[in-house]
């Protein structure tokens, strides 16, 4: 009994001995590759910054609003955003390709999609950048506008531009990702559908006297010279 | 060479036909038949009687005019003026038009004036208001006469205006330019001014047109330009500044071509405005002519209305362009009835220097910047016509002469938001 225990025991010992001799190296290989790929993406990183401060990137991107969004959502700058990003799709990549040499059953499949999907993951990134920088700066536009034309209801357009040029960049990236893309579809087109009714029911009822104001501003010209101040700047 | 793209071959033919001159006159128009003519009658009176022997020639840019404005130049006759003066032109009088674009675009017209005055080697070059139906002929004397005998490179004018003539220039553009050139220079955003060729030519030549700014606001560039360039430069007072539509419905534009340029062009000349302590004056010709109080039509409910509107709605943009001091002070402000309403100097200064900073920095985009600015003008406007509500000329001017006081004091503080915004 004492016999059969111990030959077993040994015979469990070294099949784990020759399961860990037969991992280790791919053990090793797979940190190997998980380091230097750590080394590529750093380069890689140093690059891309290196690249994005030659062509003044970041004053594109302060022109453009996107600063200002990344600051009041207390991210980095664009140029450093972009950087780490490359970095960690670089590394993680390495990472993954390390564990395909482990010859793990299973974490393969993952590993290709995983790599299949990143494309997607990095366009959807990219509209929801893009997004949110022109749902900012036309809003802003929008405000500016409304404000030194006296426009009444300022805020509100300005709001109500924000909101769609938002749900739009929503719908499009979730639509490249593939997550729920009727539901995103049908989503968007009964909100956007329900905030057009509500400013067209909202401007008709509630500021018709804004309504009329607006067009005898645009029709009657006569009475427009009539109230314009005798104020020259230049 | 900038001509080669800009000037067209059909204007190009009938430059080579005028040969050199030594003075051109530039009309920039636009739908001006209702006021071109007495401007032109002005001009040629004012050969006549000021340069009969000198070569001179008449280049109207036209921005697509649809009510004949280019015909009326080319057809205006000098016959009359001949007629009336009993004084001939020992010289043919050309007058030559071309059309620069479908709409104005003032900056372009300019480019090509001075485009036209580098070809035809002019040693002055005047360019004037198409609607300025006051102009008299001794108009092109004093500002010709400056350039062409006393050698100045730029000769401004100055005008006798009415109190709420002009309050974009007495309450931001003159200060401002002051404070950080250190030139007084009345009119920094002159419709009308005559340069000397050598000037014409570096200003044509120079970097500004590859700037939107520049373009668009290429009058306030070319006297930047002069200042920062060392040229001489001079004033000359004209008389009343006489304008066919005071009505402020393009505002918006008028700031981003005289605000957007001013603030534009302090990112190129950093280092030489930043050691600027002062400011000296410029060499003044002839005397200030007195002008009849005018009574002023303006709604300031509307605009104490409109500037208070412009503090609420705008608060997330204006707080990212002014430090938090400043627009407390503004929201403070806002609140004030019509009867106790003062926007002061000093934080009206420290306004405009915030969002000169935060134009540099591009906080925002920059036309955002500018059109933020428009409500706070609004409100300064009114604080400027209520403080001189009973004053006239030199009580104007005093005042006029003390926020531009504000402004030299507090450059200090416009270097110190420059390098940090806030």
């Amino acid at each position: 009994m004492q016999e059969i225990i111990i030959t077993e025991l040994t015979q469990a010992l070294q099949e784990l001995a020759r399961g860990f001799a037969h991992y280790l190296p791919r053990a090793v290989v797979m940190l190997i590759i998980a380091f230097a790929g750590w080394a590529l993406a750093y380069v890689l990183k140093v690059l891309v910054r290196s690249v994005l401060r030659l062509t003044k990137f970041s004053k594109f991107s302060e022109s453009a609003g996107a600063t200002q969004l990344l600051n009041q959502a207390a991210l980095p700058s664009s140029t450093e955003l972009l950087s780490r990003f490359v970095f960690w799709v670089a590394w993680v990549g390495f990472i993954l390709l390390g564990v395909s040499v482990l010859g793990i059953v299973g974490l393969q499949e993952y590993t290709s999609r995983f790599f299949l999907f990143l494309p997607r993951l990095f366009v959807a990134l990219v509209i929801l950048f893009l997004g949110s920088l022109a749902a900012s700066f036309f809003s802003r536009a929008a405000l500016l506008a409304a404000v030194n034309a006296n426009f009444k209801s300022s805020r509100l357009l300005s709001v109500s531009i924000r909101i769609i040029i938002s749900i739009f960049a929503l719908s499009m990236m979730f639509e490249v990702l593939g997550v729920a893309e009727q539901t995103m579809l049908m989503a968007f087109g009964t909100v956007f559908g329900a905030v057009m009714l509500g400013l067209a029911i909202a401007f008709g009822i509630g500021g018709k006297d804004l309504a009329r104001e607006f067009l005898e501003k645009r029709l009657a010209t006569g009475k427009k010279e009539e109230k314009e101040d005798e104020l020259s700047p230049l | 060479m900038a001509e080669e793209t800009l000037l067209t071959d059909d204007f190009l033919r009938q430059l080579i036909n005028v040969g050199e001159v030594d003075i051109l006159v530039g009309l920039p128009t636009h739908n001006n038949a209702k006021t071109i003519e007495p401007v032109l009658r002005a001009v040629q009176a004012g050969i006549l009687k000021c340069f009969p022997r000198e070569r001179v020639v008449i280049i109207n840019a036209d921005g697509g005019s649809k009510d004949g404005t280019p015909e009326l130049v080319t057809g205006t006759s000098i016959d009359d003026v001949w007629r009336a003066s009993k004084v001939y032109a020992l010289r043919t009088l050309h007058a030559i038009t071309t059309q620069y674009a479908l709409g104005p675009e003032p900056g372009t017209a300019l480019r090509m004036i001075l485009a036209a005055a580098d070809l035809l080697r002019a040693r002055a070059c005047v360019v004037l208001s198409p609607d300025s139906t006051a102009m008299e002929p001794d108009w092109l004397q004093r500002l010709v006469g400056p350039v062409y005998s006393d050698k100045f490179d730029m000769v401004s004018p100055i005008y006798s205006r009415q109190k709420f003539e002009g309050v974009l220039m007495r309450n931001l553009l003159y200060p401002m330019t002051r404070a950080i050139y250190g030139y007084r220079i009345r009119e920094p955003y002159a419709s009308e001014f005559a340069i000397s060729g050598r000037l014409a030519t570096d200003f044509v030549t120079s970097e500004v047109w590859n700037d939107e700014w520049g373009r668009s606001g290429a009058e306030i560039c070319l006297t930047v330009t002069a200042i920062t360039g060392k040229y001489r430069v001079s004033q000359s007072f004209l008389g009343t500044k006489t304008q066919a539509d005071r009505s402020a419905s393009d505002l918006v534009a008028a700031m981003r071509r005289t605000v957007g340029a001013l603030f534009s062009s302090l990112d190129s000349n950093f280092p030489l405005w930043s050691t600027i302590t002062d400011s000296q004056s410029v060499p003044t010709l002839g005397t200030q002519s007195e002008l009849a109080p005018e009574p002023v039509r303006v709604d300031c409910e509307r605009l104490r209305e409109m500037f208070a509107t412009g503090v609420a709605q705008l608060e997330p943009v204006f707080r990212s362009i002014l430090s938090a001091a400043t627009l407390c002070e503004l929201q403070r402000i806002a609140n004030l009835e019509i009867s106790e309403f003062n926007y002061p100097a000093d934080v009206w200064a420290k306004t405009v220097f915030e969002f000169a900073a935060s134009y540099h920095k591009s906080i925002i985009s920059r036309d955002h910047i500018v059109q933020a600015l428009v409500p706070l003008y609004r409100g300064r406007t009114l604080s400027f016509l209520l403080e001189n509500s009973d004053d006239h000329g030199d009580d104007i001017e005093r005042s006029v002469e003390s926020l531009c006081g504000e402004f030299e004091r507090l450059k200090p503080y416009l270097l110190e938001v420059w390098a940090d915004r806030k």
